[in-house]
């Protein structure tokens, strides 16, 4: 009753899209549990998502039936475990589109990503005076790796502003690009706000002045189709963890004549053609930057998750997310002295908000006393709280698994908080 | 009272509770009625920054025993440690240092004192040993 009353408040009438939501939440296991007492209402997603019964079947299988070391065996299971680590880069190529298989570079996550490039790329093509920019919005992970690089090599870290909205100043990027412009690197969405970037233009600028562009697309791509080809980036970094799949690892996808043309960022095992204590010749792409026995079950099931996001269908499930964030955003404005952080005109579904008075971690901690799972704090991005002058935020983010109902029991949490605290 | 009084004290007026609400309003009670600490003791060096929020402890002797005051801009955080400033303020240096503190998990509160990332009140209890500790060698 309350989802039809809810449902009636949204001002603006469109389709509700439709899902098998009973079928969607069986498949994951996890959601069917009381915390609390209550039942458990996850709304941490931006942080990382649950996986279908799917993933966790190919991950446990992988281990029941598959399990040995890649690439080098000539036995039948690390055949098998060759030929499975390979269909999901391949599986991943496509889901990407990525022109070749070798421009997949499995990682240990975004982070480790984003470091790969300023340390491979970054080191050997930035000199002092070079200028890199990123935007006020970065998470933590794509601030620290360039401050490192600009550190030791002298380049200068420049940053795009943002409005009161949450939105990149395109003017002001615009004006920050020249021929001292090396190196572009922005999220494609913003963990704290849920703004999507018109990530496509600020390539294309970038391109203009020569410069070189990575995409931190970690919050993305669970929400939006990726296409690295249109895109014209020249890296995409993210994590499968935030996309159904399992934690741990991830993906940086590179055009593969700048790939060709940077050094190994570590040296082991697997990334070289021969060693002599003389000379060490490296591996070809993707190998070389893949040092060591990869994360080999856990990039066996990501393919698991790709298929599962591809069967559900990226744009029924952006619909779906889309309508999941206009209910909330509608239901939690209606809250007295709730205040939204972040109300981008192109957002996914994620809110960040301030209570009046009230100290996130207080809502945090009485939202998990009612089972709801949210985040609170400054999300990884201090920069960005510093520019909205807050500490912190509480940030509800919603996957496919999500329900208004669940939506509903938020606003009666947040009520309640506010009782007790008031 | 000794220590372990104030703690099993404490861990009885809990027992009354027999819901989530009763026992966070009377946290957040707890917190309201810890009298602010005076703005000149909330310096950086006194501050115990958690991920989220902060906590100010200021420690001091009267030559026999050790007093704290302590805040935090969050009010259940607050709370939780006006309940540690309660058990072992106004206790020799000695029976700081050597105290063991049982009533948070007896009380069903212990996970916050896992969150030592998030809230800074296991850095807190360290740090109130630790003054315990100092204050002790400056005795002997």
């Amino acid at each position: 009753m309350q989802y039809q009353a809810r449902e009636n408040m949204i001002s603006e009438t469109y389709t509700i899209p439709q899902l098998d939501m009973g079928q969607i939440r069986s498949d994951f296991p996890i959601l069917d549990q009381i915390v609390n007492g209550k039942p458990l209402v996850y709304f941490d997603n931006a942080a990382t998502t649950q996986k279908p019964r799917q993933v966790i079947e190919a991950l446990a299988g992988y281990y029941e039936r598959t399990n040995a070391n890649i690439h080098r065996g000539i036995h039948h299971l690390a055949e098998k475990a060759t030929a499975e680590f390979e269909a999901s880069r391949r599986r991943i190529q496509n889901f990407i589109n990525a022109r070749l298989p070798e421009e997949v570079i499995f990682t240990y996550g975004t982070t480790d990503g984003i470091n790969l490039v300023a340390q491979s790329y970054g080191r050997t093509f930035l000199q002092e005076g070079d200028e890199i920019i990123i935007s006020t919005m970065e998470h933590h992970s794509n601030i620290v790796p360039w401050q490192m690089l600009c550190e030791e090599k002298g380049c200068v870290l420049r940053i795009i502003p943002i409005n009161d909205a949450g939105e990149l100043l395109m003017d002001e990027y615009e004006k920050m690009l020249s021929e001292k412009t090396k190196f572009v690197s922005v999220v494609h969405v913003s963990n704290a706000l849920g703004t999507i970037n018109p990530v496509a233009e600020i390539i294309k600028k970038a391109h203009e002045v020569g410069a070189k562009v990575l995409i931190d697309g970690a919050q993305a791509t669970s929400h939006i189709d990726i296409d690295v080809q249109a895109l014209d980036c020249d890296f995409y970094a993210f994590s499968l963890h935030k996309l159904y799949g399992p934690t741990g690892m991830g993906v940086l996808y590179g055009k593969e004549a700048i790939l060709n043309a940077m050094p190994p960022y570590r040296g082991g095992g697997e990334m070289i053609k021969e060693v002599t204590f003389e000379k060490t010749t490296y591996n070809e792409l993707p190998y070389k930057f893949e040092a060591g026995t990869p994360n080999i079950a856990d990039v066996v099931a990501a393919k698991t998750a790709i298929n599962y996001v591809e069967n559900l269908g990226k744009e029924a499930i952006a619909d779906y997310e889309h309508h999941l964030l206009r209910y909330a955003t509608e239901a939690l404005s209606s809250i007295e002295g709730l205040k939204i952080v972040g109300t981008a005109k192109e957002k996914v579904s994620v809110i960040s908000f301030l209570m009046d008075g009230i100290h996130h971690q207080d809502i945090g901690v009485l939202l998990d006393q009612q089972g709801i799972a949210i985040r609170t704090g400054h999300h990884c991005t201090q920069p960005l709280m510093h520019r909205f002058g807050i500490p912190g935020t509480s940030r509800a983010s919603f996957a496919v698994y999500n329900t208004t109902e669940e939506i509903d029991h938020l606003v009666a949490g947040l009520l309640k908080v506010k009782k007790m605290l008031g | 009272m000794t220590i372990n009084e104030t703690q099993d004290e404490l861990i009885e007026d809990f027992a009354l509770f027999d819901d989530w609400e009763s026992k966070y309003e009377y946290i957040i009670d707890m917190g309201k009625q810890l009298a602010p600490l005076p703005e000149e003791f909330k310096t950086e060096e006194n501050i115990i920054k958690g991920c989220q929020s902060r906590v100010w402890l200021h420690a001091e002797t009267d030559g026999e025993n050790v007093n704290f005051e302590a805040d935090s801009d969050a009010i259940i955080v607050k709370g939780l440690v006006s309940m540690l400033v309660k058990v072992l303020s106004g206790h020799t240096a000695e029976q700081i240092a050597q105290a063991d503190l049982y009533f948070m998990e007896r009380i069903g509160l212990h996970q916050h004192l896992a969150q030592t990332r998030s809230n800074g009140l296991a850095s807190m209890v360290k740090q109130m040993k630790t003054y315990g500790l100092a204050y002790q060698s400056l005795n002997s």
